[in-house]
């Protein structure tokens, strides 16, 4: 266990509830769920197969306390940002940002899933594209086709193979971002500036709210 | 009777003179119809159409008139006649409007409007002009009989409308439940907060209103007579009784909640710490007056944790507990959580629920309770136990669907309402059978049974209002609520179905107009609903009266009562003019001025029936004129076609229905009979409560009559019609058609 998570844990004993209501974005919303079902109906991915709790299952679970089984769900990271249960939502919680703040929190104190596909391309991506302002679409390609190990990226390459073609044909694709000559945005200084800017005040109001 | 001169006026309008021809339906009313005066009009609901008739009124004495134009349901307010009988021969709705325009269809259409207008004719002699009820009462003081919120407001209202009210509550103090509640659940914006319950607000303007005499600590020890002319004795606290005239009454007499102690696998019994609801308002309100939060009864500590259970006792298949669902318990427990998080938002307050609802506004109360942390779980609880201070619930977790154990200080059940609705009459009765000659422990039986009554109406037919279901004195709860099986006796709040506050005091405004209505109909010697208005009343020739009582039996609405010498006494004020003792009588001497066994009878006989080798069947529909008549009516405004061969004539109500009719009927060589009445039963349909229920009772009988006769028992048709069968209803007429066609002609045509 990390030393956040044991800490977060102490400060908020049996009270999970409080706990994501205090520490997750959106975590306040976890109450005012009624039960009724309707986001993990309107779900258009398969969970029942691939989730491990529907969304009313998740926030029941919260209020009921099981902190560990929450935390460590791939529940939150199968998520594909269609928005269909937010919209439907008779309750208006918003359940699309309710469960990226608990997967936000969950990576945050370290309870993750390990190599989860989503949680990695996430990562993969962001630190991809904050480098220089675009994303390195070869780059980016490599890091998820490899990441599994060398032989199985050399075969998803091959699988692909045609795809990459025509894209570069196409002038969709630059094979020399391979070397590092990618695209970029004009002004990197600023955008890492910005960002560096972001990072700062979204630690305060962590710092903050852990304090609290 | 000396100067009856009749009259028979046949329309031309809406295009009748272009599907028929009218001058053979002048000569049918003349010939077969042998009115006196026979005239035809272009547009006869016209002003100038209406003038005519009148000066036939006015100047050639016409007393009863047959008005063939269009059905009896519509132009009521053109043909409104009063000072004359007045019968109508419906040739638009019943004739041109279900047949087709065609060559081949004419001479079937023809014959169709001619028998029309013979039974228009026909119906009408056998009527009279109705006189009203003279055997009436004015009084306009309502009697309510309750004093919590439901009659309460009863009163109010019905004092605000300007009439005088008498309010009977046999505790000491007005106020009912509510009075006992801390706070009540919000009745206005945002719906968020418990508020306050009201009820010293209610008492304060009952006590300031000089039209409303309230008895306390009283009962109603006696209730005689009938609407407008009610007597009623009021068993007071010192013993004397006081006398009341009384024109309506409103019975609000509420609940009590289920007894939690029949519910002992959920704690109550076994630890103080688990409380009903009002329980929890009980404590509520100590610790209120103590300025302390609710503490715990078995050690007086706070309380950190309650889990409120709901549906204890109730929505129970099991046949246990109560099977209903109260409606008002979800709502009351959301707002006892908030009396712990409005005062401490740390104390954990859970809502065990299977299904949570919240009528009205509820929703809104709901959510707030979330907002403030109240904790509600789907789950089902099977045990709670004392364990020392606190209670041990164990429950299944539907969502996450699991057996979990957890531990409070404090559990509410959310047990439901039981109405106080006196005894059930079938059962008392049944215990004044048992008691007639049997022991004093049966003689106890009834007494016990007896001392539960509200009323104590002096009726035939027992001392209160009949149950409906579950003990509730419903009545058809969407069509017309309120109403009851006892004329002028109508029922507010809890008593007549599970309700909460703001139900309630809709409902007893509601019984408090209804009741207002049946007063001023009563003096007026009117029928109330569904009749209203109707001045037409039974009478009974009694010197054919064999007194076999089925007519006091039957009565929906308890309206007949016994004389000293066991004939029936009709007691008109109380009658709503169905029929069913007409359709009782096996002598048939009871009978309506302007509805009689003759009025239909003349009809029957008024068709022409074709004899065997003309291939033209005829089939009579007795339909009732609620639901059966008007479906019927709507059918041809939307031109739904059917077969030619049927002959309609409306009944007030299946229980109307005498079996002479249709004995009648078959002798007279028609093809067969059918009879169109509304559902009976525990999802009744029927206006008159019972009216369906008894007629078809009686039609189960027929069939030895038709075997008798050596005809087929399908040649007599009940059909179930709702007032919605539009369009379903004309296939089935002509599916019954086509059934009594493929039978061999009736071998009494032609006798």
């Amino acid at each position: 266990m990390s030393d956040l998570n044991q800490k977060m844990a102490a400060k908020y004993q049996n009270n999970f509830l409080k706990e994501i209501e205090e520490q997750a974005e959106m975590g306040e919303w976890v109450k005012m769920c009624m039960q009724c079902g309707l986001c993990s109906g309107s779900c258009p991915t398969n969970f029942q197969a691939g989730w491990d709790h529907p969304p009313q299952e998740l926030f029941m679970m919260i209020r009921a306390g099981k902190r560990d089984e929450v935390l460590k769900s791939n529940s939150m990271w199968m998520c594909t940002s269609c928005y269909n249960c937010y919209v439907r939502c008779p309750r208006k919680v918003p359940v699309t940002h309710v469960m990226h703040g608990i997967a936000e929190y969950a990576y945050r104190i370290g309870q993750s899933p390990k190599n989860q596909p989503t949680q990695h391309l996430s990562k993969t991506f962001w630190d991809n594209c904050t480098k220089t302002g675009r994303v390195n679409e070869v780059k980016l390609t490599q890091s998820l086709y490899f990441k599994d190990g060398i032989g199985s990226g050399i075969k998803k390459a091959m699988e692909m193979q045609s795809v990459a073609l025509g894209l570069v044909k196409a002038k969709r694709l630059n094979l020399m971002e391979a070397v590092g000559l990618s695209h970029k945005c004009k002004d990197i200084k600023g955008i890492h500036a910005m960002l560096a800017k972001a990072n700062e005040l979204e630690a305060k109001r962590q710092a903050d709210k852990a304090k609290a | 009777m000396a100067d009856v001169k009749t009259a028979a006026y046949i329309c031309k309008g809406c295009e009748i003179d272009k599907r028929v021809d009218v001058a053979a339906l002048s000569k049918a009313a003349t010939k077969s119809g042998k009115m006196n005066i026979v005239r035809e009009h272009d547009f006869l609901c016209s002003a100038e159409g209406v003038a005519m008739i009148q000066n036939d009124i006015d100047n050639e004495g016409v007393t009863h008139a047959a008005l063939c134009a269009c059905s009896r349901r519509a132009k009521t307010d053109a043909f409104n006649f009063t000072s004359i009988a007045v019968s109508r021969g419906n040739l638009r709705e019943g004739v041109i409007w279900i047949r087709p325009d065609t060559d081949a269809a004419r001479e079937t259409t023809q014959e169709m409007a001619e028998d029309y207008v013979r039974m228009a004719c026909a119906e009408v002699k056998a009527m009279q002009v109705p006189q009203g009820n003279q055997n009436t009462g004015a009084v306009k003081t309502l009697l309510v009989v309750g004093g919590g919120i439901s009659g309460m407001t009863s009163a109010l209202e019905s004092s605000k409308a300007g009439y005088k009210v008498v309010l009977v509550e046999k505790t000491g103090a007005l106020g009912g439940w509510a009075a006992k509640l801390h706070k009540r659940v919000p009745t206005r914006e945002p719906f968020k907060a418990p508020e306050d319950n009201g009820v010293s607000d209610l008492v304060a303007r009952i006590e300031a209103d000089s039209n409303i005499k309230v008895y306390l600590n009283a009962t109603i020890a006696k209730t005689d007579g009938a609407p407008g002319r009610f007597k009623v004795e009021i068993a007071i606290e010192s013993g004397a009784v006081a006398n009341e005239d009384i024109g309506a009454i409103v019975q609000a007499t509420g609940f009590t909640l289920y007894d939690a102690n029949k519910l002992p696998e959920l704690g109550y019994g076994k630890s103080p710490n688990v409380v009903d609801q009002a329980g929890l308002e009980a404590l509520a309100n100590a610790a209120a007056a103590a300025g302390k939060p609710i503490c715990r009864p078995s050690d007086g500590q706070p309380v950190n944790k309650v889990v409120f259970v709901q549906c204890a006792g109730q929505r129970d298949n099991s046949g246990t507990h109560l099977p209903y669902c109260s409606g008002f318990c979800c709502n009351t427990s959301i707002k006892q959580a908030m009396y712990f998080k409005d005062s401490n938002p740390d104390i954990d307050t859970v809502v065990l629920f299977t299904d949570l609802r919240t009528p009205g506004n509820g929703e809104d109360f709901y959510r707030s309770a979330q907002n403030k942390g109240v904790i509600f779980s789907k789950g089902v609880v099977s045990d709670v136990s004392a364990a020392g201070n606190a209670c041990a619930v164990k429950f299944k977790d539907l969502i996450l669907n699991e057996e979990v154990d957890t531990q409070a200080d404090l559990v509410v059940l959310a047990t439901g309402m039981v109405p106080t609705s006196g005894p059930d009459l079938d059962q008392l009765a049944e215990a004044n059978r048992v008691a007639e000659g049997g022991g004093e422990e049966a003689k106890q039986h009834v007494v016990e049974l007896m001392s539960k009554s509200v009323l104590n109406l002096t009726y035939r037919q027992g001392p209160d209002i009949p149950h409906f279901k579950h003990g509730f004195n419903d009545s058809h709860f969407i069509c017309f609520p309120y109403e009851t099986r006892r004329t002028a006796v109508y029922t507010a709040g809890p008593v007549r179905r599970p309700m909460d506050i703001m139900q309630a005091q809709e409902d007893a405004t509601g019984a408090a107009m209804k009741a207002i209505q049946a007063m001023e109909n009563a003096g007026l010697g009117k029928a109330a609903h569904p009749r209203a208005g109707d001045l037409s009343f039974p009478t009974v020739r009694l010197e054919g009266c064999t007194q076999c009582k089925r007519c006091t039996v039957e009565c929906p609405f308890g309206a007949i009562d016994e004389d000293a010498k066991r004939f029936p006494l009709f007691n008109e004020s109380r009658c709503r003019r169905c029929g069913t003792c007409m359709g009782a009588c096996p002598v048939r001497v009871i009978s309506f001025e302007n509805y009689s066994v003759n009025t239909v009878g003349s009809q029957i006989k008024a068709v022409d029936v074709p004899d065997e080798f003309s291939e033209k069947p005829r089939i009579l529909i007795l339909a009732c004129e609620n639901d059966a008549y008007p479906a019927l009516d709507m059918a041809a405004m939307n031109r739904h076609e059917y077969d030619p061969f049927v002959r309609v004539i409306p009944i007030r109500c299946l229980g109307s229905v005498n079996t002479i009719w249709i004995t009648d009927a078959l002798n007279g060589g028609y093809d067969g009979v059918m009879l169109m009445g509304c559902k009976h039963g525990e999802e009744y349909q029927c206006h008159f409560v019972k009216g369906s229920e008894l007629g078809r009772y009686r039609l189960s009988k027929v069939g030895d009559t038709l075997k008798g006769m050596n005809l087929e028992t399908e040649r007599v048709m009940d059909l179930e019609v709702a007032i919605t069968d539009i369009a379903t209803l004309p296939q089935k007429i002509n599916d019954y058609a086509a059934l009594i066609k493929s039978f061999p002609p009736s071998p009494f045509k032609g006798f």
